[in-house]
């Protein structure tokens, strides 16, 4: 009643109140604190550039329909229908690849490979696996920190790679020697072999760069025309591009700028001993816990070192994970080592649940290391001789990615 | 169709400015709200403050909503914002004692929406039996024929009646309406057949199942899209001491399954159900009104689950009043409390992937503080607090704020 007084006698100082309260930031949810999100700028952009950033971003969010170019058969609408918020994909948006089994040429081009367009606008009928064509299934992965790998110079990239093995670790590892399209424009300091350049993104890391990618992954994922690349997927034909090459580049420079996922609990015990058994069961051989970029021409990604528990080279992973299927110069048993960064929140993004490795057949971490195979063998079987305790430390750490 | 429209308001604004400038205000006669308490939602439209002039058969009226917000969506937000949320003009005439012809325009955001929402002839054969052709509003639920900003203590429209259903879904059409009413009962029932979806419902930039993509197709008062006409029909039901129920269905083939008579697919079919309720408690006077709405789509089998094949929600709201007295010369005016309560769930289903459920849904809180100073003008102050969840059922967004606002008959 007292409330009720007061507004019938001195309304307006009350509305004056209620303004001020409503006006107040302090009675609003807060934001979350930034490593429990994987979206996101870098820090040190411009202003210029972080407008590019948020524009980018609405580019990401775009969804297409038929009237703006989507299909007429695709596997998601949008950039974010598969990484939603910036993160790995889910089973629902995972995408198959199919027809190359060795690094000559794929022999299904010309039936609708390497991707299949699993679904299909009303009207139209979704792509089928020709008879005959092994295949493989790739989870989308997570968006945040591409660019720090864009930058880490290919000479960094050679000095990692073992490819005889000579330091007789069990752990070779190389590079893909991919043919990069006409409109990737190599940096100064790229080394080629044989007119081929080192591929860096994907699973089998048969991209070159986030314009490479990028290109692709609106033309095969979305069936969107660009002037990078004209050809509809469905007709075979060059068509108008159905995307500015302007919002192209502020989608890349979106990819390129997502900051680097940081690090939770790096402090706690439990994740500084499980850092510790990372190390010593040799996981870190191939998840990198230290990489630098090189120059930038954006100035916040220059000469930057970072943690993203990747070689981003290619390795042996077993006969387990061997589908048969390949890109590049890459072995069909080859898989470029994911970065590790960001998988502790990859529930997040995946719906409450784990969709680990290429696939996501695996479901936990552990289940995905108890898949390693190959050169990741003797790793996997120093974790399943781990006690429980360490186990458990081991998996905070990576959880703390 | 946009020349017709724009002649058309020129014409409305001409007699309503007319009304002001040369007419003596002594002739303007504001008619008076029915009365009658026992009225069915489908009244709504008939039930409208307006203006006579003198003694042609012509009334004019309208509404306006305005408000302020502040809202953060995980606690970022885009500042303070002052909205125009929509004007309404009515017009109604009576032709004849028995021929009727009303009309609703609203201009919403400024005028960057402007749609004739309602235009019909109705002419009454018997109370039970009246005929209705024209603009029509497809009766599904009752937010939809009962949606006039000054009724409601939220600056908001509910979710369910907005974006599931589609508000103020309006198409041409025709059919029957009637009504009887014995005592403490009433009974009601409307029949139309009218212009219907199109394939924008599943096809569409909310990436989601939206039917209120329908309404951005202007072919739609001049073409079906399927060539198959849409069927709404609504059974009311209304004890004066119990409340209004009611029944309703909308449903028809969406899709253009032919063209130049060839066959380019399959019919497909949109079926919703909804139901509804209001009552107000007797002693305390607490209102209460609720709808609930179920939607079935036949999404081809290799289309995306993105847009799904069911959807539901639905929103109850609970107005009490706690204050009735003079306030600043204002006789009878009335403070209310209210929440209101929402849910929609877009996409009901399971992943074919998983088996795992399919997210994309969102609910809602919203308590608000309404002051009335006449029945016919609001106030009102809501609070909103949104959680939304997406296609996977990922961790919720959370969209909270504040709306200010004000909603007035004219």
């Amino acid at each position: 009643m007292y409330c009720i007084n007061i507004f019938s006698t001195k309304p307006f100082l009350l509305l004056i109140f209620c303004f001020t309260l409503l006006s107040c930031d302090a009675s609003y949810v807060e934001v979350p604190a930034d490593d429990e999100l994987l979206d996101g700028p870098v820090d040190g952009l411009s202003n210029s550039e972080s407008a590019q950033f948020l524009r980018g971003d609405a580019a990401v969010n775009e969804v297409f329909t038929r009237e703006t170019g989507l299909g007429p058969t695709f596997v998601g609408t949008s950039c974010i229908n598969c990484h939603a918020g910036d993160g790995k994909g889910h089973l629902f948006t995972t995408l198959t690849r199919f027809g190359q089994i060795d690094e000559t040429v794929n022999q299904f081009l010309n039936q609708g490979s390497p991707q299949l367009q699993n679904r299909a606008l009303p009207g139209y009928l979704p792509e089928q696996i020709p008879a005959g064509a092994t295949f493989s299934k790739f989870t989308p992965p997570a968006f945040t920190g591409l660019g720090f790998l864009q930058y880490v110079s290919d000479a960094d990239l050679i000095k990692m790679t073992d490819p005889d093995d000579s330091n007789g670790d069990g752990i070779s590892g190389s590079v893909n020697w991919i043919t990069i399209p006409g409109y990737s424009i190599p940096a100064s300091n790229a080394i080629t072999q044989n007119s081929k350049y080192i591929g860096r993104y994907g699973k089998k890391a048969s991209a070159f760069d986030l314009l490479h990618q990028t290109v692709n992954a609106y033309n095969q994922d979305m069936g969107i025309t660009s002037v990078f690349n004209p050809i509809d997927h469905y007709s075979n034909l060059e068509i108008d591009p159905e995307i500015s090459t302007a919002k192209v580049n502020d989608v890349i420079f979106y990819l390129s700028t997502l900051k680097a996922p940081i690090q939770r609990n790096q402090n706690d015990a439990g994740v500084i001993r499980g850092k510790n058994i990372f190390t010593q069961i040799n996981c870190v051989a191939c998840h990198k816990s230290e990489l630098k970029t090189s120059y930038s021409p954006i100035n916040a990604l220059s000469y930057k070192t970072f943690a993203p528990y990747t070689d981003l080279l290619l390795h042996d992973m077993g006969s387990a994970l061997d589908d048969g299927y390949t890109e590049g110069s890459a072995k069909t048993y080859e898989w470029r080592t994911p970065p590790l960064w960001g998988i502790g929140l990859s529930e997040n993004s995946q719906g409450g649940n784990l969709f680990l490795m290429h696939d996501g057949r695996a479901q936990t971490i552990e289940q995905a290391i108890t898949l390693h195979g190959g050169e990741a063998e003797q790793s996997r079987n120093a974790f399943e001789k781990l006690s429980t305790q360490d186990k458990e430390a081991l998996l905070k750490f990576i959880k703390s990615l | 169709m946009r020349l017709k429209l724009t002649l058309f308001l020129a014409i409305s604004f001409f007699i309503y400015a007319n009304c002001f400038a040369q007419i003596d205000p002594s002739l303007l006669k504001r008619v008076p709200k029915d009365t009658v308490k026992n009225i069915l939602n489908m009244d709504a439209v008939y039930n409208r403050p307006a203006l006579n002039i003198n003694k042609t058969p012509i009334s004019i009226g309208g509404y306006v909503e305005m408000n302020w917000q502040k809202l953060t969506t995980d606690g970022v937000s885009e500042g303070h914002q002052f909205q125009a949320r929509r004007l309404s003009i009515f017009m109604s005439s009576a032709i004849s004692k028995r021929v009727k012809f009303l009309s609703e325009i609203e201009f919403e955001d400024g005028g960057k929406e402007i749609a004739i929402e309602f235009a019909s002839v109705d002419v009454e054969f018997d109370p039970l039996l009246n005929l209705r052709a024209g603009i029509i509003l497809n009766p599904i639920g009752s937010f939809n024929q009962n949606h006039d900003g000054p009724k409601w203590e939220f600056t908001d429209r509910p979710i369910s009646s907005t974006q599931m259903l589609p508000d103020t879904f309006s198409n041409a059409g025709a059919g029957l309406f009637g009504k009887k009413y014995t005592k403490n009962w009433m009974f009601g029932y409307e029949a139309y057949l009218s212009g219907s979806f199109d394939n924008s419902i599943i096809e569409n930039t909310e990436n989601k199942t939206f039917l209120p993509a329908a309404k951005n197709n202007p072919e739609r008062f001049e073409e079906i899209n399927s060539g198959e006409p849409l069927f709404t029909g609504k059974l009311a039901l209304r004890n004066n001491k119990i409340g209004e129920l009611g029944i309703s269905y909308m449903g028809g083939i969406y899709n253009k399954f032919q063209d130049d008579g060839i066959v380019i697919d399959k019919k497909r079919r949109v079926a919703i159900f909804a139901l509804d309720f209001n009552t107000t408690l007797p002693k305390i006077k607490t209102f209460i009104t609720t709808e609930f709405a179920w939607i079935y789509v036949d999404v081809p089998e290799t289309y995306s689950q993105q847009f799904g094949n069911k959807q539901k929600g639905g929103f109850i709201d609970i107005v009490q009043p706690i204050l009735t007295k003079t306030i600043l010369g204002w006789e009878k005016a009335t403070i209310n409390i209210a929440c209101r309560l929402e849910y929609v769930d877009w996409n009901v289903g399971k992943f074919k992937e998983t088996g795992g459920n399919i997210g994309e849904d969102v609910w809602s809180i919203m308590p608000a503080i309404s002051f009335r100073p006449t029945s016919q003008t609001v106030i009102r102050l809501n609070y909103r607090y949104l959680k939304q969840r997406d296609i996977f059922s990922n961790p919720s967004s959370i969209t909270d704020g504040f709306n200010m606002g004000i909603s007035t008959y004219f």
